[in-house]
């Protein structure tokens, strides 16, 4: 039966091909429209580490004076040198890193290759471990590295290749700002999306290409990048960043419990109150301990702009469908003789419903095919663009399936009214005009 | 000439889903419309904001330098490079700087008037610059002085913002002194008083993003060189014509001054038009994308329209017939079909007007956008009444062609 409604289908759709292209073509724009975007938005809002998100923390805590206080005002976005060596010092996760970005000049050893600039990560130990970052050679460092501001450094693979021609670089010297490094770790292809960890280097930034621990990055005055947020006497001075009054480090926590969770924000709470004992803070204790996907929600990661075109997308799709909805009732309605004679022939109201479905899923498909196309070409528009996120935008096997369920699903919904209406022919008045 | 309205309505009545669809089709083409051209003006204006700068002129230089060096080398360093940079045949004047207009980023910094405040009066920009400053931005100082190049010092990253002079955008002074008499006044900087020596009339923000748009305008330029260890960024001002040379000439000139230095070959150094079309690419690619949409919009509405009239039309002819063998005119014909049209469209219209400022009070709360004003509503409603009479005129010229012998004819 189902062929025979298909061909039935074909037939019908051959007989007027404007008004067939058309409904296609509608179709097509507005799915593939709608898959631009949403694979877009589906991308940018995705979870960096998917499995262990849930137990990554961001602790905020209120260092700042009184100047410009209002009570229940979200904390600093960073934390400051003391506090971040407090927090590291305590040891109340299971794992936890403090970090800041920075660009270091790298200065290749081999002869006709120019100096140039690298980005890079000052971090702590567990920072390896903790966003469970794969190595392609060697290791990370260890907390005693840290300590004794060890001159060691983890590559990115790309790095690697362009300086080490791919080769295990592990123990091979590094120069950055006239100072030598040895090579423990090169990282294999490593790209959470979005930058979770330091949302001031651009959200969708790639990785960085360098890896220095904290400490040392400081005894070697390399230069601090990102954000740095002062009060009070701070100028957001690089040498005595330490001590100066200015928040321009981020603490990770990993926190395996829901417990530890609950124990972990206590722990901030009396800390607040501890250093206010001191007269180091001079605020009410407030703290936050967003977890990762939070954070990324606070930060509003993903651009308002790529939220509003897919609203705006599937608007469009909206009145694409409003009008396949009409173009098919007209054709339904005009061949309102030829039904009648089906129905007089001895066809149910509920064969003509399914044949007059049938053909309107014909028109999805074919609607979804070329949205499917339509929506590759937008994604390698969107791939063109310039923004840090555009080289991300590809279409996965999800969002295939997603394009095609849509497609069918939505020309179905619109195929409803009009074949309803088509059902309602009475046949013996269609019978008599003839 | 007169239309009867009453026949078109009852007709309609007998085709209650078609009438809905075309009044729905165009309702939410107008909401996306109005909607979507208040967006693209926002955005075209947004981007076709003044900088001050003599744009055409002027070119941007990233200096990264490599290796370990105190605060006082890297000073002596940028004014020898500066020095060199003047010395150009092809360059009218040179400025170091921390960063400059449309950067996207750089150093901000809250303006009180009394040290004791607790809220800052505004925020503001701060540029770093010499005597050279105003000079190389070709921007204009309509009151107070310049800097004299004594009063130019050195400061390390270490040191506090005190400067004991600065000169300030017209902007921020009217925001400061609204009495307009800022020159010779004292306010506060995170490191301490200062005094307004002069007032340039327009110098934009480093940033256009939403988070600087309270400042936009709001900009102080303090007498320092600020010494970076990793370097820093110089402005130049080409001679008019010689944008291009200079460019070519500048890098040349500072390695073979200084070998020791990185300027990125993709964006170290850049025309002021390429800052400006990076520092605006999401708004351009913002209003070309809404108005693709726009237009691919009104074009399915169009087809859409002239497909239903179409089936309309085709299902009359015998009534059509009629009407012409008892009378009606082709105008008559013709006439029908437009009005009918117009009745469906003002019927969309008024709910898409609806629609529309539902749709923007939600965007409002949502996406940090303004009221929409009733001008775009207005321009979408005409809009898609001339589309919707633009779309039926081919289908209603068929009816009116109709011979009046069809009505004889049964089928």
């Amino acid at each position: 039966m189902f062929s025979y409604y298909l061909d039935l289908a074909l037939r019908s759709l051959r007989r007027n091909r404007v008004l067939t292209a058309l409904m296609v073509l509608a179709i097509a724009l507005g799915i593939g429209a709608s898959m631009t975007t949403l694979t877009v938005l589906h991308v940018l809002s995705g979870d960096p580490l998917p499995g262990s998100s849930d137990t990554l923390f961001y602790p905020q805590i209120d260092p700042r004076d009184m100047d410009g206080y209002e009570p229940g005002k979200e904390p600093p976005r960073q934390v400051t040198w003391t506090d971040g060596q407090n927090l590291m010092r305590a040891k109340r996760g299971d794992r936890q890193a403090l970090m800041t970005g920075g660009a270091v000049p790298v200065q290749p050893a081999q002869s006709g290759m120019e100096p140039f600039y690298g980005d890079a990560r000052y971090t702590t130990a567990d920072f390896f471990p903790m966003f469970k970052v794969p190595f392609l050679y060697g290791h990370g460092w260890s907390a005693s590295d840290d300590e004794s501001k060890a001159r060691v450094v983890v590559i990115t693979r790309t790095l690697n290749d362009k300086l080490f021609g791919g080769k295990d670089s592990t123990g091979q010297t590094l120069r950055m700002k006239d100072l030598a490094f040895q090579v423990i770790g090169v990282l294999d292809s490593w790209r959470p999306n979005p930058h979770f960890y330091d949302v001031y280097m651009g959200n969708y930034a790639a990785a960085e290409d360098v890896f220095v621990p904290l400490s040392t990055s400081r005894d070697a005055h390399f230069d601090h990048n990102g954000s740095t947020d002062c009060w009070g006497t701070g100028g957001g001075d690089q040498e005595h960043a330490e001590t100066s009054p200015c928040v321009w480090l981020q603490f990770w926590v990993q926190l395996d419990s829901a417990a530890k969770v609950a124990s972990y924000k206590e722990f901030l709470t009396h800390y607040s109150q501890e250093q206010k004992s001191l007269g180091r803070f001079e605020r009410p204790p407030n703290v936050r301990l967003p977890d990762l996907m939070e954070w990324l929600d606070i930060n509003k990661v993903v651009p308002g702009d790529v939220r509003l075109q897919t609203w705006l997308a599937f608007g469009f799709l909206l009145v694409c469908l409003v009008n396949t909805v009409g173009l098919m009732l007209a054709k339904f309605l005009r061949r309102a003789g030829e039904l009648g004679v089906r129905r007089a022939l001895g066809a149910s109201k509920r064969e003509v419903f399914s044949q007059l479905l049938v053909e309107s899923g014909v028109i999805g498909l074919a609607g979804g095919i070329g949205g499917l196309v339509l929506a590759f070409t937008g994604l390698w528009l969107v791939r063109l663009q310039p923004s840090n996120y555009a080289s991300l935008a590809h279409l996965d096997v999800k969002m295939l399936l997603i394009t095609f369920l849509l497609a069918i699903g939505s020309t179905l919904l619109a195929g409803l009214l009009p074949a309803w209406r088509a059902c309602q022919i009475t046949p013996a008045l269609q019978l008599k005009s003839q | 000439m007169t239309v009867q309205i009453k026949p078109i309505l009852s007709a309609l009545r007998r085709h209650k889903a078609g009438t809905f669809l075309i009044a729905m089709q165009i309702a939410l083409t107008l909401a996306i419309v109005c909607n979507a051209l208040f967006i693209i003006q926002q955005r075209l204006a947004h981007l076709s904001e003044p900088t001050g700068l003599d744009e055409p002129n002027i070119f941007v230089v990233q200096n990264e330098w490599v290796g370990q060096a105190t605060a006082e080398q890297v000073d002596a360093k940028m004014r020898e490079d500066i020095s060199v940079l003047r010395a150009l045949p092809g360059v009218q004047d040179a400025t170091p700087s921390n960063s400059y207009p449309l950067r996207g980023g750089g150093w901000d910094d809250g303006i009180k008037l009394k040290p004791e405040q607790l809220q800052d009066t505004s925020g503001a920009a701060i540029y770093f610059g010499d005597d050279h400053f105003i000079d190389t931005l070709g921007i204009k100082l309509v009151a107070g002085r310049n800097f004299r190049s004594e009063e130019i010092t050195s400061m390390n990253v270490r040191d506090r913002l005190s400067p004991p002079v600065v000169i300030v955008t017209k902007a921020l002074a009217n925001k400061l002194f609204p009495s307009g008499d800022a020159v010779g006044k004292t306010i506060y900087l995170v490191g301490g008083p200062t005094t307004i020596i002069g007032v340039v009339e327009l110098l934009q923000s480093q940033s256009v993003d939403r988070w600087a748009a309270g400042f936009a305008y709001r900009s102080v330029i303090v007498p320092k060189r600020l010494a970076i260890s990793l370097g820093g960024w110089y402005i130049v001002r080409a001679r008019p014509g010689q944008l291009d040379a200079a460019m070519r000439a500048a890098p040349k000139a500072l390695f073979e001054h200084n070998p020791r230095r990185v300027i990125n070959d993709e964006d170290g150094i850049l025309s002021f038009s390429q800052v400006r079309s990076r520092a605006y690419e999401r708004d351009r690619g913002m209003a070309i994308l809404m108005g693709v949409i726009c237009v691919v919009l009104l074009a399915i509405t169009a087809a859409g329209i002239v497909g239903l009239t179409s089936f309309w039309v085709g299902q009359r002819r015998k009534q059509i017939g009629v009407r012409r063998a008892l009378g009606a005119t082709r105008q008559d014909i013709l006439h029908y079909f437009m009005t009918e049209n117009f009745l469906i469209s003002c019927g969309g219209v008024v709910v898409g007007t609806l629609l529309a400022v539902a749709i923007n009070l939600w965007l409002v709360t949502r996406f940090e956008m303004h009221r929409l004003s009733l001008v775009y509503v207005l321009a979408g409603v005409v809009i898609l009444l001339l589309l919707g009479q633009g779309a039926v005129l081919a289908p209603a010229m068929r009816a009116s062609r109709v011979p009046p012998v069809e009505a004889t004819r049964s089928v």
